[in-house]
């Protein structure tokens, strides 16, 4: 089943590895928005788990396997979600505003493990996806998800690096800094929150639906607090300074991950607090700092 | 002049404390105001309960001879009233440049010019010119130009004042409150400081309502004067009348430090 066959440029785990890392770079890109505000989601497995669900009752209910459509509807569902949800969370900030996302992602969890429909806990398989209408060979399979994930990570962080130049998008450090100034600026600080709440929830769930259908596989356990805790890691991993950092960030991530999991399986959670201890004490604004740095001393 | 501001009655209580109790005031349109009181006698309740950050337990607040009473501070700054605080309220990890942009960005989103698809040279509404501009000149009119590239939450507290109040000039404000901008800074440089925040508050055309504690100084700038005492107003008229009140001696000028230029 796994032929390792070399496509010209890539092999076909090495594309497997760079599809779940748009797919996490995703949902770290929201992460990145919400953490230039000061605020940290513990909870964007919610999302992430949405976005995958949808994608899957796509194929599961309504035959569709285009892999454009599950992304789209995977980012609409999650977004529409957070943007319900939004109203709640904007009012809240520092560890409650975590902490009751936590609580959120965790009740879609119970919600599913519940749900028989859906497969429990055993989730369900997705068939593999089309593009625009076309079932690539078996082995052409990840090389089109990846470009179309590329594409797709490609839009979504032009757009993201758009918006944070616009008036809203650079308010985020002010947000962070003094909400009290922000709002005697003008500005409803509640509203800012909201909109970069809900654009996170779409990036998570247009990174779900890529995830799920790059795995072929959905279960609860997306929308698990630990979830949430490999994206937050990823973000601090990568920095705010880029959008490009949460996919390199992701990569990385996903390489150690790989790494430490082939060197020894039972401890790889080990070898990846390593990893964060000592990205945290010599580089506590992320691995991005790292260019930034290089960039102002060149 | 015609009246700007038009507080009535307001009434304040918190829990024992009565903050404000039927407070009457008019400002007339640009005009230069004093608030003087001790501390507790209201002053501060006054300036929270126009930008709206305190509702008043009773009473109404016209502006312009609508009734703001119960608007949000960001829709009351939307229209014209801007106020500046006692402790600088600025955006610390942030550059000189980067705080006012901020402000800046702010007035051109609430102008519908914030958008996606905006474009980045619209010109500010109330200045007339692009984004850059308008933060160059502010910044020039309070001497903050060679500021710029300082992270807010380094510079000296003479300096933090200036670009706090310096802050609240982008939104061109028709009414302008400055809780206490000469606090913190020394007994020298206050009527300095106060000289040139006036005139380039004066010159964007804003009526003025400043607290001050330094007698001197109020006499110096205030054209009328409003003495607070245990949250209520105990004379409403020009400073050399004020401040010779024997009643407005016995509670306030006693009680506050006189700087003997």
């Amino acid at each position: 089943m796994t032929r390792d066959r070399t496509l010209p440029w890539l092999p076909q785990w090495a594309m497997f590895i760079m599809t779940v890392a748009i797919a996490r770079g995703l949902v770290a890109l929201g992460l990145l928005l919400l953490l230039r505000a000061g605020l940290i989601s513990f909870g964007q497995a919610l999302f992430y788990c949405l976005g995958a669900y949808a994608a899957g009752a796509l194929g599961r209910f309504f035959r569709v396997s285009d892999i454009f459509v599950e992304m789209l509807v995977g980012g609409a569902v999650a977004a529409l979600v957070a943007f319900v949800l939004g109203f709640l969370l904007a009012r809240y900030r520092g560890i409650f505003f975590g902490l009751l996302s936590l609580a959120l992602s965790m009740i879609l969890y119970g919600l599913l493990v519940k749900t028989e429909a859906l497969g429990s806990t055993d989730g369900f398989n997705i068939a593999p996806s089309t593009l625009f209408g076309v079932r690539p060979a078996p082995e052409w399979v990840r090389y089109s998800v990846l470009i179309s994930a590329a594409a797709v990570a490609a839009v979504c962080a032009l757009i993201v690096h758009r918006y944070l130049n616009t008036p809203l998008g650079r308010l985020a450090p002010a947000i962070k800094d003094n909400e009290i100034r922000v709002e005697y600026m003008g500005a409803s600080a509640r509203k800012a929150v909201h909109v970069k709440y809900v654009m996170a929830g779409a990036l998570s769930g247009i990174g779900g639906a890529l995830a799920a259908t790059a795995v072929g596989h959905i279960d609860p356990d997306m929308a698990y607090w630990t979830t949430s805790g490999e994206f937050i890691f990823i973000a601090i991993l990568a920095g705010t300074g880029s959008v490009v950092a949460p996919f390199v960030g992701a990569l990385i991530y996903g390489s150690i991950h790989t790494l430490a999991y082939g060197l020894s399986p039972n401890t790889w959670q080990m070898s990846l607090g390593v990893a964060l201890l000592l990205l945290i004490v010599f580089l506590p604004e992320g691995l991005w700092s790292v260019f930034t740095r290089y960039a102002r001393h060149s | 002049m015609p009246v700007i501001l038009d507080a009535r009655g307001l009434c304040k209580r918190f829990g024992a404390v009565t903050a404000a109790s039927e407070v009457n005031a008019a400002v007339e349109k640009d005009s230069v105001v004093g608030l003087i009181g001790t501390n507790g006698a209201g002053k501060t309740t006054f300036i929270n309960m126009i930008t709206g950050y305190l509702k008043p337990d009773q009473g109404t607040i016209a502006y312009e001879g609508r009734d703001i009473t119960s608007l949000a501070p960001r829709e009351i700054t939307r229209l014209g009233i801007c106020r500046s605080f006692q402790i600088p309220q600025l955006y610390g990890s942030l550059t000189v440049w980067e705080n006012m942009m901020v402000g800046i960005g702010i007035v051109l989103a609430n102008a519908g010019h914030g958008g996606f698809f905006s474009r980045g040279d619209a010109l500010v509404p109330g200045h007339g010119r692009p984004a850059a501009e308008v933060a160059e000149h502010i910044l020039g009119r309070f001497d903050l130009a060679d500021y710029r590239n300082r992270n807010a939450q380094v510079l000296p507290g003479g300096i933090r004042k200036l670009l706090d109040i310096a802050l609240t000039m982008v939104a061109k404000p028709r009414v302008l409150l400055l809780d206490e901008p000469t606090s913190g800074v020394s007994a020298q440089e206050k009527f300095g400081i106060m000289q040139m925040v006036l005139e380039a508050v004066r010159a964007e055309g804003a009526t003025v309502l400043f607290v001050e504690h330094d007698m001197e100084v109020v006499s110096r700038f205030a054209e009328r004067v409003l003495a607070f005492y245990d949250g209520r107003i105990i004379a409403d008229a020009a400073p050399e009348v004020a401040l010779a009140d024997p009643e407005v001696r016995r509670h306030v000028v006693g009680r506050t430090k006189v700087a003997h230029a």
